[in-house]
């Protein structure tokens, strides 16, 4: 087990003494619009959000469905970039730990120019490096949805060094044998994907979760995090044994993009206490 | 370390598409040396595409250009281009594996006619996802490809156009990587994509090889192939990289006036992440990924294979441009000179042998890979062109 204290596992360690699962609410940088993103993310903090993960919008988002796949066009249209996300970060500086959601590319390509090193990948692993240095003021914990684990080592170091989780992702079609092989770097949380499929709001939950939660559990003994297609409680019924948290994005984006309020939908998630 | 070619290549893909690259791995093990799966693949590459292609002399521009140029005939294979020679591979590889549905991404439409060819002929559904802007301005092939019994996708996403096309066939295949094989269409993409397309094209340079030690008795001096992502260059080099040949890219350039988009991430990119892939990659100083431009359909993406990355910097193949006025220059010469239409992508390669001519020995012997025929493109032809009598 791995020792360092994690202020994502703490947060979701809070939830669970008070007999729920976290609440993680996912919101694209500069959703719904450049201006009232920030009062957005302090709605949600002052909702009950317990972590908020922050997507970093990138051209090419192939894990992701339409509603944010659309959402990051639009935000870098508006100019919305790593740089514009850490200097409000550090403004509006939140209590809650922040999570970065970014595609690889932007993530080394933010230091790029200031980076140096001898061979491409030691020049990659410098970029990375001062990339986790700007990133620890505000970030507790970066996922990175096109990177598995094959290719994760840079990655890993260079934000486990400063003390940053890197979030491990899980789904229905990943073996117990591979599981195994990530439960060494997980940290802070383990997202479990719900579905073989892109982000994106569903009416219900496969069946499969079940059993992929199942075996999540078996491999990490880290918290459970379960996203993709999360709306509200009622999806939850019929779970034995529920999540540690829940991340919902698609949904949150697009009740926001149609004028909702954050009080709002954050209202069933906060009458939720399904363990007591 | 596994997946790269020295610092490029890889698997930068979501965790829930390890599974499927693993199982084409696997696959690719357990298949491609089979002798029946060889033996099944030969007859379709010469009863059904038409193989070997032959290895033409163009006897009047050679003569004006001082050295032989020979043309390795890919635009004579059935649809027309190299992408054949990959799709009925991948169609039967899929069909081991037990898979019942191809996908494939596609930019002007060769690679998705190719793709719903060798799905229909080998019993497989197809599905082709192909840019909004590329459907519009491709029409007849989208046709071809529903006649065939093609289901076409216009993506909507994005800049509309193949690299759009790519991360919805990657989505789709995310969600059906149970039944689906993702037949990519040129050697780049998440390992084992680059090796396998490689596997697939490299008949264009052994059978060169054969053709030129049976005719000369030696190997040629200089071989040339246009880059995109790069599946007719990579076939057409990989049986000569160990051999004293020398090899050339050649990239598109666009208009060729400085800070145009162009095709050219091998000469104007920096390294980057796309497609599931570290490569050169035309993009932002923040890593979005900018749109490409070629005349040429096929040549226009912003990134290029992770091989090709690595020759480069290895130096051990080099990497040219040419502009699209050039290649229209080319296209119209080896029209008027040999008979033969290239399409614009060739035209590409044909135009740097014909702005390097110089620098080229005299006497000797040049082989340009000839991936595809210019039927398909006459229309942008005439749109540019002017026609002289």
């Amino acid at each position: 087990m791995y020792e360092r204290d994690s202020r994502l596992t703490a947060a979701i360690a809070k939830a669970t003494a008070e007999k729920r699962p976290a609440r993680v609410p996912f919101l694209t940088a500069g959703c719904p619009s450049p201006d009232c993103f920030w009062e957005r993310l302090q709605e949600l903090e002052a909702n009950g959000a317990d972590i908020i993960e922050v997507g970093v919008p990138f051209s090419d988002p192939v894990a992701d469905g339409p509603v944010i796949a659309a959402a990051s066009q639009r935000a870098i249209l508006n100019g919305v970039d790593l740089d514009w996300i850490l200097e409000g970060l550090a403004k509006i500086s939140l209590k809650v730990p922040v999570v970065l959601m970014s595609y690889a590319n932007p993530l080394v390509q933010y230091a790029w120019e200031r980076a140096t090193g001898a061979s491409l990948s030691q020049k990659v692993l410098a970029s990375l490096r001062l990339l986790a240095k700007d990133l620890t003021p505000t970030v507790a914990g970066v996922i990175i949805p096109d990177v598995p684990l094959e290719e994760s080592g840079p990655f890993h170091v260079s934000l486990d060094e400063v003390g940053i989780d890197l979030i491990v992702l899980v789904g229905p079609n990943v073996s117990s044998q591979r599981m195994e092989k990530y439960a060494r770097l997980a940290r802070g949380y383990v997202y479990v994907v719900s579905v073989l499929g892109t982000t994106g709001v569903r009416d219900g939950l496969p069946l499969e979760v079940k059993a992929t939660l199942a075996r999540a559990r078996a491999a990490f003994d880290v918290p459970l995090a379960l996203g993709f297609g999360v709306k509200e409680p009622k999806q939850l019924e019929g779970l034995s044994r529920l999540p540690d948290a829940v991340i919902f994005g698609s949904a949150l984006v697009k009740h926001l993009e149609n004028g909702g309020a954050v009080k709002d939908f954050m209202a069933p998630w906060l009458e939720y206490y399904p363990k007591s | 370390m596994k997946g790269y070619y020295g610092e490029f290549g890889g698997q930068y893909v979501p965790e829930v598409l390890m599974p499927p690259l693993l199982e084409l791995e696997e696959a690719m093990e357990t298949y491609l040396t089979e002798s029946s799966f060889k033996a099944e693949l030969a007859e379709l590459l010469s009863d059904y595409a038409g193989r070997p292609t032959p290895l033409t002399l163009c006897p009047r521009l050679s003569q004006d250009l001082g050295f032989n140029l020979r043309l390795k005939r890919e635009d004579l294979l059935f649809t027309g281009a190299h992408k054949i020679n990959n799709t009925l591979g991948q169609a039967l590889l899929a069909k081991r594996m037990g898979k019942t549905e191809l996908l494939a991404e596609t930019g002007a439409g060769q690679h998705g006619v190719a793709t719903a060819t060798a799905a229909a002929r080998l019993g497989l559904s197809a599905t082709i996802f192909m840019g909004a802007v590329d459907v519009e301005r491709q029409r007849v092939n989208v046709e071809r490809m529903r006649i065939l019994g093609a289901r076409v996708e216009a993506v909507e996403e994005g800049t509309k156009t193949l690299k759009d096309a790519i991360n919805e066939a990657l989505r789709y295949w995310l969600t059906n990587q149970k039944t689906a094989h993702y037949c990519f269409g040129t050697a780049a993409g998440p390992h084992p994509f680059p090796s396998l397309v490689r596997y697939f094209q490299a008949i264009i340079s052994q059978e060169a090889k054969e053709q030129y030690l049976k005719a000369l008795g030696r190997l040629p001096d200089l071989v040339v192939a246009a880059v995109g992502g790069g599946s007719n260059a990579i076939g057409a080099f990989s049986e000569f990289i160990p051999h004293k040949v020398a090899l050339v890219g050649v990239e598109a350039a666009g208009t060729g006036e400085p800070g145009c988009y162009n095709s050219a991430p091998l000469n104007l990119g920096r390294p980057g992440i796309l497609h599931g892939q570290r490569s050169m990659l035309l993009q932002t100083p923040k890593g979005q990924v900018l749109p490409s431009h070629s005349i040429s359909a096929g040549l226009d993406y912003p990134s290029v294979g992770p091989e090709h990355a690595h020759l480069n910097a290895i130096g051990r193949v080099k990497y040219g441009l040419a502009s699209d006025q050039e290649a229209l220059a080319a296209f119209m010469a080896l029209s008027r000179s040999e008979g033969i239409l290239p399409a614009l992508e060739p035209s590409h390669g044909l135009a740097w042998i014909l702005a390097n001519r110089e620098k080229i020995d005299r006497g000797s012997e040049v082989m340009l890979c000839l991936s595809g025929r210019g039927d398909k493109d006459l229309d942008i032809v005439l749109g540019n062109l002017p026609l002289k009598d």
